[in-house]
């Protein structure tokens, strides 16, 4: 927490602000019930209709004071808690933009997205609480025990005792019950698991006949949550009632003791008034101190999971200059590549070795988990090798600044993801710059323009968020198109032609075997399809390189290859 | 407009009413908070008044009634033992009316998930759904419940404050009465000024935490597209535009506590000048100095339920709405009812007989029309077609998730209508593309078909769906448990799990839609054996875009834009040149 305090910087001033009018207005308002005394004890005894007059008028004007003093405080409380809030949420996200995707992938993106949203918001409200309450409230608790003293020092010993006592029942309730509560919330979450699990699921659940079952599953989830919370609610219900009763007993004994030294000619009628209604406010600031410190608490773990964040560092750094160019024919070359990722420990690649011309085609085959989309990752940087290097025109992919190197890549990663927005806007993510004629010729090439033709508003039609207004294939065909815009001297389709037909997925291949600047394609598949025609295509078999050729060749020489293909094309074979 | 606000009544009325109907098992409970509540509220007017007559029997030195003083004090002691008392029970007995009411509120909530129509689940966000069952279940009720007692407790309050003055002194109580409102006045012109602020404040969030979500869970999208910069400049603009209407919302609905204290503190100040002024000039006959001391704090105790019940009004408006939206999903129509003697499908033989079926989701786009198949038992039928030709929608009339709107579907001579839902759906093996893993153990996923299965047939079950031997290297076996719709496992991993249920309850008749799409092609050809076993006898319909796998199907039906357009064999199919013999080509075509 302490580190994200810099970005208080910038607001001091009304750091230092605030309190010190929050603390004004306690003031004012501690001095109440002193003016009320002095009209018992001299206004009305005297029968002073002037003095009661005054006495009430600074009594307004005190009450107006601190209207005053208490708008300014809460104006730059909430100004430099929503500051802060705004430059943290700032920093935030541009740090999460340089973690590389070993990061990313070991910290979860959902975890990064409750860091950003609700654990911000908590941070902002404690600081915002804290500068309005922290000085106000402890202020009060104790100044009225020492207004009590000033008054008289016999009986201000009842204060002495019923704060602890009192503090003892508020502080203890809330600390007990907070551990309750997070298990309240455990259980909450149980049953907003079952429920949506229930909404995902529901095909299946029906399919198999499991509604009865899921429904007793989902009412004792229901029923330990019940329990749960009477049980926290009996504790907490105790707050009240028991701060209410010592409270009253408090005043009770106070006024005795009063009495007693009002009879001894120590103490007036009207002090034994005063020390009442001082009484009176400290349960009220008590019970906003526990309040106020639980918010503290929480706003300061939520202050230290968003700092750990910032303490993550990126393990990726690109070069600060753009490396001069080298005269080679290849695009890509890995060279005794190896790749560990940092959740594992085995390695996923091993020794890869080759060579790639430009404007070859590359087909990447291989089960699931042999390692394709670890190798295609590397050439765009996403993850750095544990050993060995990778070149892309002649230079080592490290010595790139990351824009340099990855303006140069087009990826069509597994996942189709669009954003929300047009598709218009969805397509300049490759190439702000490019013009409506260079997008529509790249949802052409990608096989989409009777997608866009099925849009009504053509390249303005709106996209959802994550694309859910569009199928699978669409979605896939789009994230191809956006790639293209680019236009890329390398261009990666990772798997991206799974939920295409044969038909649209050859028509694809043969238009991206057009395009005019002939880039390098690296097509990672599980349909030999796919790959068979490609100029070179690298078999991977649990990380490391089973066979590297061309069809016929590995069809002749490699094993994996060979079964892989007869799987798809058996007995028939073309 | 008149007619709007009238049904918007109506829609408030009907909600009270079933809010009634939840409530009424604990009328006794409800009827006992109340009553105690009330003598509570009672008590806690009183004790200021035994104070004040405690003071006023101290009056200066030598001249204080000790014992009499004392006997009061006792007094005054032992009620605030009795209200506290009283508290702790009236607390304990709403709280058990509201944790109840919103288990069963919940708990009917979910039955009703568990019979909504399939098209009301695709057509709502999951989100949206859960939400109602989770946070608006628990507003309503702790608006509802906590607001009516709060509610109820500040107006006797307010109502036993007014009694108590009146007795003191009428004309004190006049001007607490006359200038209290003030501060509700205030209050409501605030709360009225501040909403369309945190409307925004909220409207802006949601904004940004759109684009948080969007931007950072494709992360990996944009570092891949270097679109960084941009990310963060459309992040800095809304992140600019929070600031301005959060630091505005702060602030101006933190106005409403200073205002209404301050316009307490003038009234306090108003009592206090009247007072002393009764006491001067009529003497303390008419106005004790302790009775003013009590009036004295009676007018802050009446002006606080005002401040309170302002909130506890938009808390409650709040609740109804809740309730209201609750509600109307609990509302929502069910599946249509099954006949009383609609029949038990057990042991299928698998004769399909689908007639004249017409189909279609909204009634603008026409999907399925005329569309005819005749199944035999243990026959496969292959459907092959591109991207959104019908394939899905066929399996929806297949299962009963979707009624058909014309034409009808039968089982062995059985119009599907006329059965149980659960007893044709349990006759089916279903395996979907996109898989579907829950929170429980490997064990659990596996036997969710037959919950009461042994530990050997569930491992059997997986040794023939091949996924044994990635299960034995989980962490703990089949004991592993598995959240986040299976994240630790590949989504080929999870394929292999699927085909495990229905390897376990081996229903009499299957479907698989790209069962094996994500499955590496030397595992798949195993499973392909052991579904060619389990498929014997058994009628099965299978979608697959892998051309090799339709090729043994007794009859391969050709879909496009919803209409089958070719069926045959895959020979006969290959010499009428047509669209599948376009599809199949493709397959080999070079690039």
């Amino acid at each position: 927490m302490k580190k994200l305090l810099v970005h208080m910087k910038g607001y001091t001033k009304e750091c230092i602000i605030s309190p010190l009018f929050k603390l004004l207005e306690a003031c004012f308002e501690l001095l109440v019930p002193f003016l009320v005394a002095n009209i018992v004890d001299i206004g009305i005894a005297n029968h002073d209709k002037p003095y009661v007059v005054r006495m009430c008028i600074i009594m307004a004007i005190f009450g107006f004071v601190g209207l005053t003093c208490s708008l300014i405080a809460q104006y730059f409380a909430a100004k430099a808690a929503v500051g802060f809030s705004t430059k943290v949420k700032h920093s935030l996200f541009a740090h999460i933009q340089t973690l590389s995707y070993s990061e990313i992938d070991t910290l979860g993106t959902s975890t990064l997205i409750t860091r950003m949203t609700s654990d911000m918001n908590q941070i902002q409200n404690g600081v915002n609480l804290t500068l309005r309450l922290f000085m106000r409230s402890p202020f009060i608790v104790f100044g009225a025990m020492a207004m009590a003293f000033i008054v008289d020092k016999n009986a201000a010993y009842v204060f002495a005792v019923t704060i602890p006592i009192l503090s003892l029942v508020v502080f203890g309730i809330m600390l007990s019950t907070i551990p309750l509560y997070k298990k309240v919330q455990g259980k909450l979450d149980r049953v907003l698991g079952i429920t949506r699990e229930n909404l995902q699921g529901v095909r299946v659940i029906r399919a198999f006949g499991q509604e009865k079952e899921e429904e007793e599953k989902f009412k004792s989830a229901t029923k330990e949550l019940n329990v749960a919370q009477k049980f926290v609610g009996k504790i907490s219900a105790l707050m009240n009632p028991m701060t209410y009763a010592i409270l009253n007993i408090a005043i009770s004994v106070l006024i005795w003791k009063g009495a007693i030294r009002v009879n001894m000619g120590d103490l007036t009628q009207g002090e034994v008034i005063a020390l009442y209604n001082l009484m009176s406010q400290i349960l009220v600031e008590l019970i906003k101190l526990a309040n106020l410190i639980i918010s503290i608490t929480k706003a300061v773990a939520c202050g230290n999971r968003v700092q750990s964040v910032f303490e993550i560092k990126s393990s990726l750094k690109g070069a600060d200059t753009v490396p001069e160019e080298v005269e080679t024919p290849y695009s890509v070359e890995f060279n005794d590549a190896t790749l560990k990722y940092v959740t594992s420990n085995e390695p996923s690649l091993e020794n890869i070795d080759f060579k790639i011309k430009k404007g070859q085609t590359v087909g990447i085959i291989g089960g699931t988990g042999s390692g394709k989309t670890s190798l295609v990752n590397l050439i765009s940087r996403f993850y750095d090798v544990t050993d060995g290097e990778v070149k892309v025109n002649g230079i080592n992919v490290k010595d790139y600044p990351l824009d340099t190197l990855r303006e140069k890549i087009g990826v069509v990663p597994q996942k189709a993801v669009l954003f929300r927005g047009s598709i218009k806007d969805n397509m300049k993510w490759g190439n702000k710059n490019a013009s409506d004629e260079d997008i529509l010729k790249a949802i052409e090439q990608a096989q989409a323009t009777d997608v866009l033709a099925s849009k009504p508003d053509g390249l303005d039609s709106y996209i959802e968020q994550g694309g859910k207004n569009l199928s699978g294939g669409q979605r896939q065909r789009f994230t191809i198109a956006r790639a293209l815009v680019k236009k890329p001297e390398i261009l990666i389709l990772d798997d991206s032609a799974s939920a295409l037909d044969f038909a649209t997925d050859a028509a694809l291949r043969s238009s991206i075997s057009k395009i005019d600047h002939s880039p390098t394609v690296f097509i990672v598949s599980q349909r030999t399809a796919s790959i068979m025609h490609s100029d070179v295509i690298i078999v991977l078999d649990d990380g490391k390189i089973a066979g590297i050729g061309k069809h016929e060749e590995l069809l002749e020489g490699c094993i994996v290859y060979s079964e892989i293909y007869n799987s798809q094309f058996r007995k028939e074979n073309v | 407009m008149k007619a709007k606000k009238s049904k918007k009544n109506n829609v408030k009325a009907s909600t009270l009413k079933q809010v009634l109907h939840y409530v009424k098992s604990y009328r006794l409970l409800l009827a006992l908070s109340i009553i105690f509540s009330t003598v509570s509220v009672a008590l806690t007017l009183y004790i200021p008044i035994i104070i004040g007559k405690a003071i006023d029997l101290i009056i200066g030195k030598d001249n204080v009634m000790l014992d009499a003083v004392l006997e009061l004090l006792v007094n005054a002691g032992i009620i605030a033992l009795i209200i506290g008392i009283l508290q702790w029970i009236i607390n304990n007995i709403n709280n058990k009316i509201t944790y109840n009411v919103i288990k069963k509120v919940r708990d009917e909530a979910f039955e009703k998930i568990e019979k909504l129509p399939l098209k009301y689940i695709d057509s709502n966000s999951y989100g949206e759904t859960v939400n109602k069952v989770i946070n608006d279940v628990d507003q309503f009720a702790d608006g509802l419940l906590m607001g009516f007692t709060q509610f109820f407790t500040g107006i006797v309050t307010i109502l036993g404050t007014l009694v108590f003055m009146l007795t003191i002194s009428i004309k004190i109580t006049a001007i607490v009465v006359v200038l209290t409102p003030l501060s509700l006045f205030v209050a409501s012109f605030i709360a009225k000024n501040t909403y369309k602020l945190f409307h925004t404040q909220s409207k802006t969030r949601a904004e940004q935490t759109a684009l948080i979500d969007e931007m950072i869970s494709n992360q990996k999208v944009v570092k891949a597209f270097a679109h960084e910069d941009e990310a963060m400049e459309e992040f800095d603009e809304i992140n600019n535009r929070l600031q301005k209407c959060s630091v505005k919302a702060i602030f101006f609905s933190s106005l409403v506590n200073p205002t209404t204290r301050f316009i307490n503190s003038l009234v306090y100040t108003a009592v206090a000048l009247f007072g002393a002024f009764i006491v001067i000039n009529n003497g303390e006959a008419v106005l004790s100095i302790g009775a003013l001391s009590c009036i004295l704090s009676y007018a802050t105790q009446y002006a606080k339920p005002f401040n309170e019940i302002s909130g506890i009004i938009s808390e409650l408006q709040n609740a109804l709405a809740c309730a209201s939206r609750i509600f109307e999903f609990i509302n929502e129509d069910s599946e249509i009812p099954e006949k009383s003697d609609a029949i038990v499908l057990n042991d299928a033989q698998g004769n399909i007989d689908i007639e004249n079926v017409s189909f279609s989701y909204t009634e603008e786009q026409r999907l399925i029309e005329n569309f005819n198949l005749k199944a035999k038992k243990g026959q496969r039928i292959a459907i092959v077609g591109p991207t959104g030709c019908g394939k899905t929608t066929f399996i929806n009339l297949l299962m009963r998730f979707y009624d058909v709107n014309s034409g009808s579907i039968s089982v062995d001579g059985n119009d599907i209508r006329d059965m149980t839902r659960n007893s044709l759906r349990k006759s089916y093996g279903m395996v979907l593309q996109d898989t579907w893993i829950r929170n429980g153990t490997v064990k659990e996923n596996i036997a969710i078909g037959m919950p009461d299965a042994t530990n050997e047939e569930i491992i059997a079950a997986a040794k023939s769906s091949h996924a044994h031997s990635f299960i034995k290297r989980l962490p703990n076996g089949y004991d592993t448990v598995l959240t986040e719709n299976g994240s630790i496992l590949s989504q080929g991993q999870k394929q292999l799990l699927c085909i495990a249920r229905i390897m376990l309850c081996l229903p009499p008749m299957l479907i698989l839609d790209e069962a094996t799409s994500s499955i590496d092609t030397r595992t798949e050809i195993k499973i392909q054996e052991a579904f060619a076993k389990l498929m014997k006898g058994r009628t099965s319909f299978i979608v697959a875009h892998r051309l090799s796998t339709i090729r043994e199907a007794d009859l391969i039906l050709v879909m496009n834009n919803g209409q089958i357009i070719e069926q045959g064999t895959h020979d006969s199919l290959l010499d009428k040149k047509g669209f599948y013999y376009k599809l199949y080509n493709s397959q080999f075509e070079s690039i």
